[in-house]
């Protein structure tokens, strides 16, 4: 942080406070400008360890079929993923479109639902009653597992690939903001109450960004569940998109481009969830600056 | 001490019906006054919390008229229902039994001329120290902007003076503390419901604290209910001292503290001062509240 130190306790003295006002203006806390070096240069350094340990294991990876002669269909060298990659980009980047369309619809059909949800559980006792211990309950079946259900019900298509992706992502973004409404201290709603104001107002200004923060962790928990979601529901549902083609490229062993597919996928995934976070930088700056990375994993 | 005139509202002080020389008047007088005028009035209050299969008699049988304008303090011991009296003053939850009136208006809802210290801060984290202060304004629906001078006044008051930019997370707990007490007063209530605010102060700021709220007091005549565990603070600041029994909590003694106005850190001077302190301190001996030679040295080893 900033100046913290820059201001000055000055004595509850009376003596000097009315013209301590105007003094008060000039010592303010002052705004330090730090120092600002190359930003992707800092990010390198940052990252150096990581960046090391990525090239040694894509090295380790492009050598070890070859001197241990792992055939291809086990395990691809990289460049021959690549190469796979190149003669197929358009057929899998349009597959990845579809796939992206559904993991984002439902993940934003999740967010939607969930966060008015959350809110209504912590307003209301008879909400909480009986939503939340039907949730808690549903939290733990495995969702994927009525994927096939939802074929039944709803067909091939989008509808049921969306179904899934939004069901999987809806509970850690619920749970979370639920957890985060609750984290609201009652003494200052309280305070707000005696200023008479409206409920929206308080839910405006103190509720909502009280619980942003541990909004946020759900919703990039729930990015990684999507990008799952989203590609589990084509392995079963689908005759398109990235899991459809992932499957199809098992059938013919070839390798290289299920490798391939992983790789875009995750990409799509990293992607989203550092949108997600430039988002939560922007929003609550006075939390991201002072809390602990949040694992991207689920 | 001047500044009185930034705790006070601008211009009003002249004809603030609380004077230096009305405060001499018989606690009998100011209690009459405050039946008239609307001061606060308890009556046959009790409540009852039933959470969770555990029921907690919190107060039984309050009566207490509290006059405007007036200075009273709560003591007694912890769990007696202090905080639990605020709050029912306040308005932030229904009675069980009896009924409240502030101002001549049945308390039904909450109260919103009134400024509450709450025992813990409470300021929001993502405000720096002038927002936290000019929330109040801003949920009241009035303009944050006209009350910015006044926010960096009382901010010096409290002796935070180039901290308005600073966050919560900044200060330290009593800094925190202060800019509350700051908070409460900014849009100038004629009540103020103070929870043990000077608790997290130190010893030297809390004395510069108690000097300045007396300093306000009598400038601007709001009324005070002040809860404190500091017999000390108690008898030094009020008009009257209230004290609770342990639970349920109910009024056990009314002691009026007849010191002349201004006291100032002085008023521990006088006579008065020494017999109330005394007095209350018997009363608390007598209860068990406290208790002589109390067993640590019975503390079994491990
Ligand atoms: N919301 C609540 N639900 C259930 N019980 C409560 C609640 N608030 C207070 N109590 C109970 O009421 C009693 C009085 O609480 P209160 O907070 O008013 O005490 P207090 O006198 O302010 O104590 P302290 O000096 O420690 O702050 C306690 O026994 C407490 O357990
Ligand atoms: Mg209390």
């Amino acid at each position: 942080m900033t100046g913290q130190s820059a201001g000055q306790v000055s004595s509850p003295s009376s003596v000097e406070t009315r013209a301590g006002g105007a003094a008060a203006q000039g010592g303010a806390v002052q705004q330090a400008v730090p120092p600002k070096p190359n930003a992707l240069l800092a990010f390198l350094k940052r990252r150096k360890l990581v960046l090391m340990t990525l090239v040694v294991i894509l090295v380790a990876w492009e050598l070890a079929p070859r001197l241990l002669a792992i055939p291809d269909y086990l395990l691809p060298p990289p460049s021959q993923v690549f190469t796979a990659f190149l003669g197929q980009w358009q057929r899998t980047l349009a597959a990845t479109w579809i796939t992206t369309s559904v993991m984002l619809g439902g993940y934003l059909i999740a967010i939607v639902v969930s966060i008015p949800l959350a809110l209504a559980i912590v307003s209301s006792r008879v909400v909480e009653d009986t939503v939340e211990p039907i949730m808690l309950v549903f939290q733990v079946i495995p969702k994927i597992a009525i994927a096939p259900l939802f074929i039944v019900w709803f067909g091939f298509g989008y509808t049921p690939k969306t179904m899934l992706v939004f069901l999987l992502a809806f509970f850690p973004i619920t749970l979370s903001a639920v957890a985060g409404f609750r984290a609201v201290d009652p003494d200052i709603m309280d305070l707000a109450r005696s200023t008479g104001t409206s409920t929206w107002t308080m839910f405006r200004k103190i509720k909502l960004p009280q619980a942003l923060p541990q909004i946020f962790t759900g919703l990039k928990v729930g990015v990684a569940l999507a990008s799952t979601g989203a590609v589990v529901a084509e392995f079963i549902a689908s005759d398109r998109g990235l899991g459809y083609l992932l499957l199809e490229w098992r059938g013919e062993l070839d390798t290289p481009m299920v490798f391939a597919g992983v790789f875009v996928i995750s990409l799509v995934g990293i992607v989203v969830y550092y949108i997600v976070e430039a988002i939560e930088r922007f929003t609550i700056p006075w939390h991201v600056s002072q809390r602990d990375p949040v694992p991207m994993n689920a | 001490m001047s500044n009185v005139a930034i705790f006070g509202r601008k211009g009003a002080d002249t004809n603030a019906p609380h004077g230096i020389a009305e405060r001499g008047m018989t606690a009998a007088a100011t209690l009459a006054s405050g039946t008239q005028d609307g001061g606060i009035v308890i009556k046959g209050v009790s409540k009852i919390f039933d959470s969770e299969g555990r029921r907690v008699e919190a107060l039984l049988d309050i009566d207490l008229t509290i006059g405007r304008g007036e200075f009273v303090s709560i003591v007694g011991p912890s769990g007696c229902g202090k905080s639990t009296l605020l709050r029912l003053i306040a308005g932030l939850m229904p009675t069980s039994g009896g009924a409240i009136s502030v101002a001549g208006r049945v308390v039904d809802r909450p109260i919103t001329d009134v400024g509450i210290v709450f025992q813990k801060p409470v300021l929001l984290e993502w405000r720096s120290v002038i927002d936290n202060l000019l929330l109040q304004p801003e949920l009241r629906g009035l303009d944050p902007a006209a009350y910015r001078d006044r926010a960096i006044d009382l901010l010096a008051a409290v002796g935070l003076s180039g901290f308005e930019d600073a966050y919560p997370r900044q200060l330290s707990g009593g800094m925190q503390q202060r800019a509350s007490i700051a908070r409460a007063l900014i849009h100038d209530p004629s009540l103020l419901l103070m929870d043990e605010p000077l608790g997290a102060l130190d010893a030297l700021t809390r004395e510069q604290v108690r000097v300045d709220l007396e300093e306000l007091w009598l400038a601007t005549g709001k009324t005070v209910v002040f809860i404190t565990h500091s017999i000390d603070e108690a008898v030094l600041l009020s008009d009257r001292v209230v004290i609770m029994s342990p639970r349920p909590g109910r009024i056990d003694r009314v002691i009026d503290i007849d010191i002349a106005r201004p006291r100032g850190l002085e008023g521990r001077n006088s006579q008065v001062f020494k017999d109330a302190e005394e007095e209350i301190t018997k009363i608390f001996l007598e209860r068990g509240v406290l208790k002589r030679g109390r067993p640590f040295a019975a503390i079994r080893k491990p």
